[in-house]
């Protein structure tokens, strides 16, 4: 843990963001079943994988391309919680998208997160394109596609993984596999038994980490982007995960798992077991957690009740942005 | 001025534009070492090296969703598509991602691509090399299309086109590039992008048209001349955004509108153009709005006389010309 | 023995022409079919191209270094007996393709295009409407004999010809204004051509007479002209101007005619039926303010219907004096724009030229005419007696979109009360 280069403080930034995300998250959900948001996708089980490659990268610098999955990647990345909570809410004032796209559609320009749409997999042939303009640039940036793994089916998964080996392109190709999508299993959607075992088709290494340990997500994502930066090509890393709530606050996973499954899932919560490895370490006290709670508290307080204030876009803005000169 | 074919016009802008702006880059399949399956890239790679000009993966998908990501991250993407034919496998990329990200990200992003392909029949490709593709496009808010019909019009489109911050498809003529000729400027210029032409000024009919039809168009209105009808010849340029005011200005003028495509007919570009003239200038038209297309089967067939009966040509035009002058 | 033609062949999409790179065979050599014939470069490749026949190479039509467009004959091959091989170059047009039809959804042909007669596009319909042509007047040159755009504007060309002349009054030598003319100037636009025979003299229309055509034929074909007439004892009216007309004269400087009395009645007239003193607007009907009324002076470039303005605010000498000097303009050329313009009623001094009954055209946009027709000593029944009476009548044509008879009647009513009530002693003051 030392050669890493993870100090405490890092640690505990790592673990206040993963906390913080399943807070927003929480809160969330509370808005859609009161009616206040129409819809949430949640990134609750998938903390440790988004915010160890998080920090894995720099950020505001790299690009991200993020999926609906990814509240607590973009929060890490350095999005607010009042950011979040103007995207929920369709407010103007939403860096993501000025109300114009459903939750969970991420994008912040100035934080290099890319905008996103909802076919999926077309943001890892973004990410191949972004890493392109690096190696042509020279500008050191790295490349990261997220994505799950049920759009590793998808055409355009395969057509990025190799334009990018081909060229060597820096970008990293990071797979959080919950083992679901929506309601199909895996097992349904691919025939070999782990995503990474599609780097090798390509030329590329194939890494698979625990996805519930940020540290050790931390560790790859670092690793592939150094690797990426000396100009040796992408990597495809394979983060195995749990979504430990619905697909969205539209779904009910009773349908398609069942709750012994997803309690024994639970049992490895990546918040839980970091709290623990942290408090182990020395580096998580009482104390200490008992003031971030409320940090966190106050934070999505403050979130909630600014983006609740905040005005809606106007109508007359409808037709602004289609194109940029006619 | 020099005299060159289309097509050594569009490659000699490719070039005075790479000169001019380092960030442009070209990649597709054969763009490379074989200068492309036409001959349009032709020594640029020799000349602007590997890492400007790039043979890509065959993979028409990720050519143009790399091309947004390169975009975004700062370069001037000019991908080709060898085919139009073959630029399906990226519709999703260019509809629902390249003219929709500005829109969908409140303009925090864009998109400054420009893909162009060879499309259209009349040599012999069949159903998969020689599709009129661009009715899809001008559907779609965020793109913006464009089909020059001269080697001057190539250049300076093209121009603007990679000057554009927006998606912009540049439609190219298969048959254009070697049949047609014409006298272009050495220097830099652009001709803005939604103007449309008039090619031949007349009094009669407005045939409103773009890309090799105007030629064709301009073939059938000289021997209408002869006829004493005198046709007027409105190159569109662009067909999104159409130039309304150059449309309707020309159908007043004549009161009688002829539209040409090669393009199928229903849901055809035709329409649209008919349309805005129903809407702005219903009291100057002197007869129904006549629409010669592409017929209604799914594509150009191989065979001589199935192809020749599928393609509209300047007889037909005049034909169809005649008897609206007549009307 | 036949001689086969090979033409440039395509060598691939997009090409258009070939360069001859050199002929692999010469003249007098024999050639099989598909053995090399030649070399042929374009700037998509370079090819050798195969004989299409065996054969003897007869005549080399194109030498090496030219270039030449695809289907171009190249060489003639001589070949022997009479079954010919089809050539595998094949001509750019495959035959039989010009018998192809187009399938009929390629062209959205209008339906019944040459249907057209008695039925007006958009253009010819807002054309005629604004010009007040009626399209069905018109000779259709179009299929079918269908009144086109061209046709309604051919029609409309006189005038818009002449729009300059007619804004021109400082031209001395032009022709000057023109307004309505009575109907005496009986004047169309011919539909039917005329039969010129030996001795006819063919006279070009003049400016002017081409103004009045038109107008007249717009008056006739738009306005729904209806007329009536009243007979008006104005016998105390030529006892009067008898008894001042010498001292008139040679106090005011201008003669003293009917006229001026005329006018004074139709005033009045005008004031008690306002609808009269009206202009038609299509969907709607513009009441005028003020009385200005034409009166229509025959000159001899033509008629012409000059404007005493506020015809209701002068007296009997004032409006003589304002007759007498628009007439005399008219007869010189001399009136300008302004004196032409702005009537809202005219009057016609028919009686001048010694008709007792007219059926005047009114003035369009103007809705009423009337005219004074000849005074003349007749036998009529006064007090259940016969006596010789000065009588004059008044014609009045009017547009019955606007007016209706009744009115019409009482506007005809009024001009007889006020002429029947002038006698010996009455002011003109």
């Amino acid at each position: 843990m030392a050669d890493n280069g993870l100090t405490p403080e890092l640690m505990l930034d790592m673990y206040y963001h993963m906390a913080l995300a399943r807070a927003v998250d929480d809160r969330m959900w509370i808005l859609n079943r009161q009616g206040r948001a129409p819809v949430v996708y949640t990134s609750n089980g998938h903390e440790a994988a988004q915010v160890g490659s998080a920090f894995a990268l720099n950020r505001g610098e790299d690009w991200i391309c993020p999926y609906y999955r990814d509240l607590a990647l973009v929060l890490a990345y350095g999005m607010t919680p009042r950011e979040v909570m103007l995207h929920l809410l369709g407010r103007a004032d939403d860096p993501n998208s000025g109300g114009r796209q459903m939750p969970a559609h991420w994008g912040h320009a100035k934080l290099h997160i890319l905008t996103g749409g909802s076919v999926v997999a077309t943001q890892d042939v973004h990410a191949t394109g972004l890493a392109l303009a690096s190696k042509l640039l020279k500008d050191g940036r790295v490349s990261v596609a997220y994505f799950g793994e049920g759009s590793t089916s998808q055409g355009e998964f395969h057509e990025a993984l190799n334009f990018a080996a081909v060229h060597k392109l820096p970008v990293i190709f990071f797979n959080e596999n919950n083992g679901y999508a929506i309601s199909v299993p895996s097992r349904k959607q691919m025939a070999v038994q782990d995503v990474a075992a599609r780097a090798q088709g390509y030329g590329m290494p194939g890494v698979i980490v625990d996805g519930n340990d940020p540290v050790k997500v931390y560790e790859v994502v670092k690793e592939a982007a150094d690797r990426a930066r000396r100009g040796e090509g992408p990597t495809l890393i394979e983060a195995k995960t749990y979504r430990f709530v619905p697909h969205s606050s539209d779904d009910d996973d009773r349908a398609y798992r069942t709750r012994e499954e997803v309690q024994e899932a639970k049992k490895r919560d990546p918040l839980i077991l970091f709290e623990a490895r942290l408090r182990e370490a020395g580096i998580l006290t009482d104390e200490k957690l008992k003031a971030m709670q409320q940090q966190i508290k106050d934070v999505v307080n403050d979130a909630t009740e600014y983006a609740e204030k905040a005005p809606l876009p106007d109508p007359a803005t409808l037709g602004d942005h289609v194109y940029g000169s006619l | 001025m020099a005299v060159l074919s289309y097509l050594e016009a569009i490659r000699e802008t490719l070039r005075q534009e790479m000169r001019r702006d380092s960030r442009i880059i070209i990649y597709g399949e054969d763009v490379g070492v074989r200068g492309g399956v036409f001959r349009v890239t032709e020594g640029l790679q020799k000349e602007f090296g590997e890492e400007r000009v790039i043979d890509s993966p065959l993979a028409e998908a990720a050519i143009v969703g790399t091309a947004i990501g390169a975009a975004i991250n700062g370069l001037r993407p000019v991908p080709e598509i060898q085919f139009a034919d073959f630029i399906f496998p990226a519709m999703n990329q260019i509809i629902q991602e390249a003219a929709r990200i500005r829109y969908r990200s409140n303009g925090a992003f864009h998109v400054p691509i420009v893909i162009r392909a060879p499309f259209g029949g009349g040599v012999h490709g069949a159903l998969y090399h020689s599709q009129s593709v661009e009715a899809f496009f001008a559907h779609v808010p965020g793109l913006k299309v464009v089909i020059p019909a001269t080697p001057y019009d190539a250049k300076g489109l093209l121009a603007a086109a990679i000057e554009d911050e927006d998606p912009v498809l540049y439609f190219e003529h298969k048959a254009a590039y070697r049949s047609l000729k014409g006298e272009v400027p050495e220097e830099r210029y652009l001709i803005p992008i939604g103007k449309a032409d008039v090619k031949k000024t007349g009094r009669d009919v407005s045939i409103i048209t773009y890309g090799l039809m105007v030629s064709y168009a301009l073939k059938a209105a000289e021997e209408l001349e002869k006829e004493n009808i005198s046709c007027e010849v409105l190159d569109l340029r662009s067909v999104r955004p159409l130039d309304v005011e150059a449309i309707l200005t020309s159908a007043k003028k004549t009161g009688k509108v002829l539209i040409v495509h090669e393009d199928n007919l229903t849901g055809g570009i035709g329409g649209e153009v008919s349309a805005l003239i129903a809407e702005h200038a219903l009291f100057y038209l002197d007869a129904p709005i006549v629409r010669l297309a592409g017929p209604d089967v799914p594509a150009m067939p191989y065979s001589p006389p199935l192809e020749h009966a599928f393609m509209v040509s300047p007889e037909k035009i005049r034909d169809k010309a005649r008897e609206l002058a007549q009307f | 023995m036949a001689i086969e033609t090979v033409t440039m062949p395509q060598l691939g999409e997009s090409v258009t022409e070939g360069t001859i790179g050199q002929w692999l065979k010469q003249v007098g050599d024999a050639v099989e079919k598909y053995e090399s014939l030649l070399e042929v470069m374009t700037d998509k490749v370079n090819a050798e191209v195969p004989s299409p026949v065996s054969g003897t190479v007869h005549k080399i039509l194109v030498e090496p270094g030219t270039t030449v467009p695809i289907g171009t004959p190249i060489c003639e091959i001589a070949v022997e007996g009479a079954e010919l091989e089809a050539p595998a170059a094949v001509p750019p047009e495959a035959p039989g393709a010009s018998a192809t039809q187009e399938p009929p959804s390629s062209a959205a042909a209008p339906q019944g295009m040459a249907e057209g007669r008695g039925r007006y596009s958009p253009a010819v319909r807002r054309l005629a409407q604004e010009h007040g042509i009626d399209p069905a007047q018109i000779a259709g040159t179009g299929a079918g004999g269908r009144v086109t755009r061209k046709d309604i504007e051919a029609a409309i060309h006189g005038k818009a010809q002449e729009a300059p002349t007619t804004v021109a009054p400082a031209a001395p030598s032009g022709a000057g204004p023109v307004g309505a003319a009575p109907a005496t100037a009986i004047a169309a636009v011919p539909s039917a051509p005329a039969v010129i025979e030996d001795g006819d003299t063919v006279e070009p229309l003049t400016p002017v007479r081409k103004v009045i055509a038109e107008r007249m034929v717009r008056s006739k074909a738009t306005v729904p002209h209806a007329w009536i007439m009243i007979e008006v004892d104005v016998s105390g009216l030529v006892a009067l101007r008898d008894q001042i007309k010498d001292e008139f004269k040679a106090r005011e400087g201008v003669s003293l005619t009917y006229l001026p009395f005329m006018m004074r009645a139709v005033v009045e007239a005008l004031r008690a039926v306002p609808q009269m003193n009206a202009q038609w607007n299509g969907d709607s009907v513009v009441m005028k303010k003020r009385i200005n009324l034409g009166m229509a002076a025959a000159t001899d470039r033509g008629l012409v219907v000059p404007v005493i303005k506020d015809a209701d605010q002068k007296n009997i000498v004032g409006l003589a004096k304002a007759t007498q000097d628009l007439v005399q303009r008219a007869r010189t050329g001399r009136l300008t724009m302004d004196d032409l313009s702005g009537g809202t009623f005219t009057v016609d001094n028919t009686g001048a030229v010694g008709t007792i009954l007219t059926y005047p055209v009114i003035n369009a946009p103007e809705v009423g005419i009337v005219t004074m027709e000849s005074v003349v000593k007749r036998p009529v029944v006064v007090d259940n007696m016969i006596a010789v009476r000065s009588m004059v009548n008044v014609c009045l044509s009017f547009d019955h979109r606007v007016v209706d008879g009744a009115d019409a009647g009482k506007f005809l009513q009024v001009i007889k009360k006020q002429l029947e009530s002038i006698g010996p002693h009455t002011s003109i003051y």
